[in-house]
């Protein structure tokens, strides 16, 4: 066996014994759609969304909440504390470099993420009948951009922090905006414009849209793929750059 | 050969000096101690060997090798154990032995590692759920499983229990028999005078001395102490005359008489021209502690009770002790 396979097998197995990281970034946003789809207004179709019901705009989100859980509230704190324990000092007197364990790290977090959308899409289709994305290669790509710029985000906190407890209070203080910015409270179409359009400057704001129009079966715009795309290279430049080893 | 070199190591943290010019050499196959009192730099010392820091001036090499620019190959010979790690908390011990065992090409047998470091019934247990002496055994094992030709250890037995400690003590010795070099950081001055084959004293980012272990000790003031209960008092003007006395303390009419062996002979001969008896006397040779002692007190210090015949240099306080350590040899 490797040694890049042997971490990604350790790392595995350590995070399925993560009950919690498991519960909010793979059922909580599945649950969460089923709760809303439990209230009989969101089941309605509404002339105002060109017959769509609440319900089907809130498939992209919980799927965006997916990649939130993952990568600001689950991924950052995990980061922080293999840095801060000296897990990666110590790896770095072995052949291995330590980078391997970061990118382990996110590289199951993303798979989780993406795992969890899948369930939520799949929850929506058999409970509530929401359509599968019509634009499939559409949906796929700004689901990975999103992926990427959630995950990108975690690790610039994770960098930028001292400690793990204060990556902790900075991921919770972006997680906030950013479920708001995805939707969760109100879903970016039905925003008002100036803050919609302030919305779709944001990583998750133009996420959602991007999802959004993939679903209707659009080719994403390419201003929000590239708000995204841009969000991402910007904090993946600025993780790398500002990351500490110790 | 030397297998691992030292070259005027210097290292400044916030323009503070922790290393201030540290040489040695440690020959293929010895056990060598690092020892120091706290913040002596010892820990940033072998931190450069393990490249795990960037020396501010002064060469180290190990093997022939440069630990930071061939940090790689580097890796693949030496095992280190840090005084400050952790690993995953739910990582078991049989787990961890065998995810460091797949970083190295010739790994040692993880199984008789455990063993050895009395792991075995402890290998489905998670790392988080270990006692501070498990942990530890853990991470010598760990550091011993890549097979590897020098071996760093740092604060070795610290949280160990004494039993556990001579059995590690044993382990150690074994595995320098085997041909590993060893460079033991510690302050357990029996740990070093147990282990080691040679040490070197680091106080306030020098060399203060390096020497065996009996060598360090011969080169106190006071190599031997002698203390007994005399049957009658003593008149102190015929003790402070002994030949080579360091001190003389009374304690509840116990007498307590730090000197050399000429000492040891003259008192004899004094309570028997006294024809005074000497209840329960002890002769015992001073210890590492002793020496540590001396070695490491503020040299600036004028009630320092160091040797008078040591030239000790202001400038270069390494430069007496190497010229007392031939004087020692010879």
């Amino acid at each position: 066996m490797s040694a890049s396979t042997a971490v990604l097998k350790s790392e595995a197995r350590l995070f399925s014994r993560e009950p919690g990281s498991l519960f909010w970034i793979g059922a909580f946003p599945t649950v969460l759609l089923v709760i809303l789809g439990l209230i009989p207004s969101f089941r309605d179709p509404d002339p105002a969304m060109a017959g769509l019901r609440t319900i089907d705009l809130y498939v992209p989100i919980v799927v965006l909440l997916s990649l939130i859980m993952a990568g600001l509230q689950a991924m950052p704190p995990v980061l922080a504390g293999y840095r801060e324990r000296g897990i990666l000092r110590r790896m770095s007197t072995t052949p291995v470099r330590p980078v391997s364990l970061l990118t382990t790290q996110i590289v199951l977090h993303a798979a989780a993420a993406l795992c969890s959308a899948v369930i939520a899409m799949a929850v929506g289709r058999l409970v509530y009948d929401v359509m599968l994305p019509k634009q499939l290669f559409g949906y796929a790509l700004a689901l990975v951009l999103a992926t990427l710029g959630a995950l990108a985000a975690g690790a610039t906190i994770a960098a930028v922090s001292r400690t793990t407890k204060i990556t902790t209070a900075v991921g919770t203080a972006v997680f906030f905006p950013a479920m708001f910015t995805a939707g969760v409270w109100f879903p970016v179409q039905v925003m008002p414009d100036t803050l919609r359009r302030i919305v779709e400057l944001t990583p998750f704001g133009a996420a959602s849209q991007a999802l959004n129009e993939a679903a209707a079966g659009d080719w994403p715009s390419w201003s929000h793929l590239g708000v995204t795309a841009l969000w991402t290279v910007v904090l993946v430049a600025a993780a790398a750059r500002w990351f500490r080893w110790e | 050969m030397a297998i691992i070199e030292v070259n005027s190591l210097r290292k400044f943290y916030g323009g503070r000096p922790v290393v201030d010019g540290v040489s040695f050499a440690v020959e293929e196959g010895e056990i060598f101690g690092i020892l120091g009192p706290n913040g002596a730099g010892k820990t940033t010392t072998v931190e450069c060997v393990e490249g795990l820091r960037v020396p501010d001036a002064g060469t180290v090499k190990v093997a022939g090798l440069h630990p930071v620019s061939d940090h790689a190959q580097v890796t693949r010979i030496l095992g280190a154990q840090l005084q400050e790690s952790d690993l995953q908390a739910k990582l078991t011990v049989r787990e961890a032995l065998e995810l460091y065992s797949a970083f190295y090409p010739k790994p040692a047998d993880w199984g008789s590692l455990a063993e050895r470091l009395g792991l075995t019934d402890r290998l489905t247990t998670r790392f988080g759920k270990l006692s501070g002496g498990q942990k530890q055994r853990l991470f010598i094992a760990l550091a011993l499983i890549g097979n590897p030709r020098i071996v760093v250890l740092d604060e070795l037995t610290t949280g160990l229990d004494p039993r556990a400690r001579r059995d590690t003590w044993k382990l150690i010795e074994d595995v320098r028999d085997s041909g590993v070099t060893v460079l033991l950081v510690t302050h357990f001055m029996e740990e070093a005078q147990h282990l080691c084959d040679r040490v070197a004293v680091i106080n306030a980012g020098r060399v203060a001395a390096l020497d065996t272990p009996t060598g360090l000790i011969s080169r106190t003031a006071s190599s031997t102490v002698i203390s007994f209960t005399p049957s009658r008092p003593l008149d102190d003007a015929d003790l402070t005359a002994l030949p080579a006395v360091a001190s003389v303390e009374q304690k509840d009419g116990r007498l307590v008489i730090n000197g050399t062996d000429e000492t040891v002979n003259a008192v004899i001969s004094l309570l028997a021209r006294h024809r005074i008896t000497a209840e329960r006397l002890r002769v015992a040779d001073a210890t590492l502690d002793d020496a540590f002692l001396d070695l490491t007190t503020d040299p600036t210090d004028p009630t320092d009770p160091t040797d008078p015949t040591d030239p000790t240099d202001p400038t270069d306080p390494t430069m007496g002790r190497a010229a007392d350590l031939t004087k020692q040899e010879a």
